[in-house]
């Protein structure tokens, strides 16, 4: 960390005069290649609704880990993600509904648990807002480190994964000749989102990390061609909207994640009107 | 035209042997006591009405579905040998949406290297000898979701053809395609299986194609009810009643 705020000394830029906004700053520099790869993967796989699920679910996980005084919460919250995850892979691969209709139903449980477990007893549900919305802003060093330690177990996941994972997403059946285990990697990719989403709601909240987990390649989409353009440009766009926003929100003083929110569903717009400009 | 397919003996030759086969999804029965003999070097089409089993018949065939009875392969002096075969399945829709070019498709098929990577120098000329195959190297920076139904059909056969197969399998390759990409398509086809001596067996609806080409037809509604060449088939009894034709073609 010193080496990084000895860099921030070095930048001339005056918002990075405060702790803060310099641990937000790595914070969302780490994210960005995070969540833009992950997001690339959620979008193809139309798995956008999913992840949303399981930012709920990893409340409840969370909510679970207090209440039970559990010594590790964010362990509980993994575990009962992980578990979820494969819950819902179980289910939808021997029910005839919809994937979204399952979602719902798993999703609405999920929420429904976490909020009886916070309020049991006539517990206050006050203290559990700060995982919903989340502030960036209040990211502690420990924190950064753990997103780095998720970013390099995603990033060796990816290289290890990622073109059975593209085929089982956009061709199940072909990728099943090609003898990849359809149904181990779908198994595979749930569990790993669950488990990134659940380690990283705790520092970044729900807000952002859904619009990290499916903005920037839904953007992307709109102007690429092949996997390798579609890869740069979301991670390209998680890093401007993140930094743009985090500028935002030092000079308007609003919140971090909404303006890298807003930010991201801007650069949707106009890459959609691009592309309608284009076709 | 040699006869290859029959449901009796015929020694070291055949290339696939399916012998007794059945298959039950829950209650139902899909398929019965299947047996089937297919040379190398052959193109059988295995026809019949929706819901006949055809699909279900390839499928066991790829191993992807659990079955009664056996399945075995073998090339001349190897028995029961690991066959290699190669699949272009049915209807294969890609969202036009994804950011899929054919080379992407080819890496996450045959590389280990991410695709996100691109393909190396190597590899783009390997990728571009496979598409030569089937003519279509002109499509390797194509989005797989904007292909036409033919250009689709030979994106796919290229990759079921790498490695070359014993036996290629496709299901369905000729619904969607225009009647010049049927054609082009099943010229394809046959120029290929003389190339490399491999079996081809296909699904199909298009009858005037399969009597143009194949060398047997498989006609199938749950069993097996009728099994010769184009001509024998196509004017059997069998073939009228399973497609509630007339005598003179008609429905």
């Amino acid at each position: 960390m010193s080496l990084w705020y000895a860099i921030c000394d070095a930048l001339p830029f005056e918002m990075l005069s405060w702790q803060f906004m310099r641990n937000a700053l790595l914070a969302i520099l780490i994210m960005a290649p995070l969540f833009g790869l992950l997001s690339t993967m959620i979008v193809t796989g139309r798995m956008s609704f999913f992840s949303d699920a399981l930012g709920h679910s990893a409340f409840t996980g969370i909510a679970i880990g207090c209440i039970c005084g559990a010594a590790m919460p964010t362990l509980v919250a993994v575990t009962f993600s992980v578990v979820f995850a494969l819950a819902f892979s179980y289910v939808r691969s021997r029910s005839n509904q919809a994937a979204d209709t399952l979602i719902g139903v798993f999703s609405s449980a999920a929420v429904a648990l976490g909020i009886f477990v916070a309020t049991l007893g006539g517990g206050s549900f006050t203290k559990y807002n700060s995982y919903l919305i989340g502030d960036i802003l209040s990211v502690t060093p420990g924190e950064i480190g753990l997103l780095l330690a998720v970013l390099a177990g995603v990033i060796v996941f990816w290289c290890l994964h990622i073109n059975r994972l593209t085929l089982t997403a956009v061709h199940p059946q072909l990728a099943s000749s090609r003898g990849v285990p359809v149904k181990r990697s779908q198994a595979l990719f749930t569990v790993a989102i669950a488990v990134v989403v659940t380690l990283s709601i705790s520092s970044v909240g729900l807000l952002i990390l859904n619009s990290l987990l499916v903005l920037p390649s839904a953007a992307a989409r709109n102007v690429t061609r092949s996997l390798k353009e579609y890869t740069l440009v979301s991670v390209g766009f998680a890093y401007g909207a993140g930094i743009l926003g985090l500028i935002c929100s030092y000079y308007l003083g609003c919140s971090a994640g909404a303006a890298i929110s807003l930010l991201l569903a801007l650069v949707f717009a106009v890459t959609f009107a691009l592309r309608s400009l284009r076709s | 035209m040699r006869s290859i397919v029959h449901g009796g003996s015929c020694g070291d030759s055949c290339c696939l042997r399916i012998e007794k086969l059945g298959v039950r999804i829950g209650a139902e029965e899909i398929l019965h006591d299947i047996s089937l003999h297919v040379h190398c070097g052959q193109l059988v089409a295995i026809i019949g009405p929706n819901g006949a089993g055809k699909s279900t018949l390839l499928k066991a065939i790829l191993g992807q579905q659990e079955h009664s009875g056996s399945i075995r392969f073998s090339t001349p002096g190897e028995r029961d040998r690991k066959m290699r075969i190669g699949y272009v399945p049915q209807s294969p829709a890609f969202d036009p949406g994804d950011p899929i070019s054919v080379e992407d498709l080819f890496v996450c098929c045959l590389y280990k290297r991410p695709a996100f990577l691109g393909a190396s120098k190597a590899m783009r000329e390997r990728i571009l000898e496979c598409l030569d195959r089937v003519h279509a190297k002109d499509l390797l920076r194509k989005r797989v979701g904007t292909l036409s139904g033919g250009e689709l059909q030979r994106v796919l056969l290229a990759l079921a053809l790498e490695p070359v197969p014993n036996l290629l399998i496709l299901d369905e390759p000729l619904s969607g395609v225009d009647v010049e990409g049927i054609s082009t398509l099943m010229d394809m086809l046959d120029e290929l299986r003389r190339d490399y001596d491999l079996s081809i067996m296909m699904t199909t609806h298009d009858f005037s194609a399969l009597r143009r080409y194949a060398d047997q037809v498989v006609l199938v509604e749950r069993q097996i009810l009728r099994l010769g060449t184009p001509e024998e088939v196509l004017s059997s009894p069998e073939f009228y009643s399973a497609f509630h034709m007339k005598g003179d073609g008609t429905t």
